[in-house]
C-alpha cells in the first residue's frame, strides 16, 4: 500500500485509497492485516535523488507523508541491505512513505466477499459472462453461461481481461494485457520490517507474516494472457535481490506466479463511463491495482449510482486519450508495457 | 523461455530480443482525421489467442521482424521478415 504519486489526480486517488485501507479492518469487521511498515524507494544516482526529492515535495504539497532518508539512516535501519560503496548499484538514499505498507490479499478478498454478502450482494461463482445486450445505445443486460440477467446498468471490474469484456459491447480500449510475475522464498524468521523497492534495478521486496520474502520486478514485456511468466524475469528479479541483499543468497524460492495486468497507454487506470449508456468500468490498473482496491470499488460504485464520476475519478476517463489529457506518471509515452 | 525464430539468424533466446508491440496497426496518412491517429496511437485489439507482433533482434542482427504468437500459451506459430505477411 502506498500513495507516493507525483501527479495530482493520482496522488489524491491513491491517498484516498490509503485512508480507506487504514480503517478497512474495522469497516469489514475482518482483519485484513494492514501493516503500515513503510515503503522505501531506494535511489542510486544524483538524478534519482533529484527525482525522489521532487516527488516527495509534490506528495507533501498534497498532504501526503514523505521523508527523504540518507544512506546512513537506511544502513542503520535495514542492516542486511548492502549500503556499501562497493555495491553493484550503490545506494545514495531513499524516499520513504511511513504510512505505506502491506495487506494480506486473501483476507481482503474474503473480507469484502463476506461484507458484500451481508449487504445482500449475490456473488455467483462459476458463471462466465458471454455477452452484453445493447438496445438503442443503452445496455439492457448481460448474457451468462447460466442465463440472461436484465439490468439497466453494468459495471465491468475484470482487470486483466477488460479488453475482452469491453469488446462484447463493441468498445476497443487503449489497453494491452501483460503478465507480471511475483515470487516468494521459503519462510524465515523476521529479517525485514519494511517494504524496499528500487526503480533502478526493477525490484521490490517485503516479508510476509508467514516469514516468506515476497518479491517481484518488471513485466515480461510482451502481450500475454497466459498467467505464467518466463525465467529471464525471475533471474532478473533474483539478481536484483542479491545485489541489494547479499545475505538472502542462501534462501530457496518456494513459489513463483504470474498475473495478467491491464496495461493502459499512459500507465493510469480508467474508472468511469463507457460510450454505451449504462456501462461503466474500473480497470487498466497496470501494476497498481491492489493498493487501489478500496478506492476503486468506492468510486466505481459512486459512478454507477450517480451516472457521473466523483471528483476523485473525474480525470480517469476513457476519453482522456482522445483529448490529450493523459495521466502519464513516468512520461513513458503510449507504449503499454513501458509504464 | 521463449525461443524466438529470427528470420535472419534462426532460433535464439528471448533475452536477445526487444518487443515492439502489435504488428497490425497501420500508420495513417498525414491528412487522416484525428480519430484515425487516436486509433493508431492508443487503441489495440489486445487479442487473447494468436497475436501478430513486432520483435527487434537487438542483441543480434538488429533487424525488426514479425512473429505470430499465442498469448494464452506463448507458443510461437509463425515468423516473417518485416516486408512479408505472416502465414501459419
Amino acid at each position: 500500500m502506498r500513495s507516493n504519486y507525483h501527479l495530482d489526480s493520482n496522488a489524491h486517488f491513491y491517498e484516498y485509497s490509503l485512508k480507506l485501507w487504514e480503517r478497512l479492518s474495522q469497516q469489514l469487521n475482518f482483519n485484513v492485516m494492514y501493516s503500515a511498515r513503510g515503503v522505501l524507494n531506494l535511489v542510486h544516482s544524483p538524478a534519482d535523488i533529484d527525482a525522489a526529492m521532487r516527488r516527495g515535495n509534490a506528495m507533501r504539497l498534497n498532504g501526503i507523508d514523505a521523508e527523504f532518508l540518507s544512506r546512513d539512516q537506511i544502513a542503520k535501519w535495514i542492516p542486511n541491505l548492502d549500503c556499501s560503496e562497493n555495491a553493484r548499484f550503490p545506494i545514495m538514499g531513499g524516499l520513504l512513505q511511513p504510512r505505506g505498507g502491506t495487506v494480506r490479499h486473501d483476507a481482503v478478498a474474503w473480507g469484502y466477499a463476506r461484507a458484500a454478502d451481508a449487504c445482500g450482494v449475490d456473488i455467483i461463482q462459476q458463471c462466465e459472462v458471454t455477452g452484453i445486450r445493447i438496445d438503442g445505445g443503452a445496455v439492457t443486460g448481460v448474457e451468462t453461461t447460466r442465463g440472461f440477467i436484465a439490468t439497466p446498468r453494468i459495471g465491468i471490474a475484470v482487470a486483466g481481461h477488460s479488453s475482452h469484456v469491453a469488446t462484447m459491447a463493441g468498445i476497443k480500449l487503449p489497453i494491452e494485457s501483460h503478465v507480471l510475475q511475483a515470487m516468494v522464498s521459503e519462510p524465515v524468521k523476521p529479517v525485514l520490517d519494511t517494504v524496499v523497492t528500487s526503480g533502478a534495478v526493477h525490484f521490490y521486496i517485503s516479508q510476509s507474516d508467514k516469514g516468506g520474502l515476497v518479491m517481484g520486478g518488471d513485466l515480461d514485456f510482451y502481450n500475454s494472457y497466459a498467467q505464467r511468466g518466463n525465467l529471464p524475469i525471475i533471474e532478473h528479479v533474483v539478481a536484483a535481490c542479491l545485489a541489494l541483499f547479499p545475505s538472502f543468497g542462501r534462501l530457496k524460492l518456494l513459489r513463483t506466479w504470474g498475473g495478467i495486468m491491464d496495461m493502459t497507454m499512459d500507465g493510469s487506470p480508467i474508472i468511469g463511463k463507457l460510450p454505451v449508456a449504462g456501462l461503466y468500468m474500473t480497470g487498466g490498473w497496470c501494476y497498481g491495482g491492489f493498493k487501489a482496491t478500496p478506492a476503486s470499488g468506492w468510486l466505481h460504485a459512486y459512478t454507477i449510482a450517480h451516472d457521473r464520476p466523483h471528483d476523485l475519478n473525474a480525470a480517469f476517463t476513457l476519453e482522456r486519450f482522445a483529448e490529450g489529457n493523459m495521466i502519464d506518471e513516468k512520461g513513458a509515452g503510449p507504449y503499454a508495457w513501458a509504464h | 523461455m521463449l525461443l524466438i525464430p529470427c528470420p535472419w539468424c534462426g532460433p535464439r533466446n528471448q533475452i536477445e530480443f526487444t518487443y515492439g508491440g502489435d504488428a497490425t496497426v497501420k500508420r495513417p496518412g498525414l491528412d487522416a482525421p484525428e480519430s484515425a491517429w487516436y486509433e493508431y496511437v492508443y487503441l489495440r485489439d489486445n487479442r487473447c489467442g494468436p497475436h501478430d507482433e513486432l520483435w527487434l533482434h537487438s542483441a543480434g542482427c538488429r533487424c525488426w521482424f514479425k512473429v505470430r504468437r499465442d498469448t494464452r500459451t506463448h507458443d510461437i506459430l509463425a515468423c516473417a521478415r518485416i516486408d512479408e505477411d505472416l502465414t501459419s
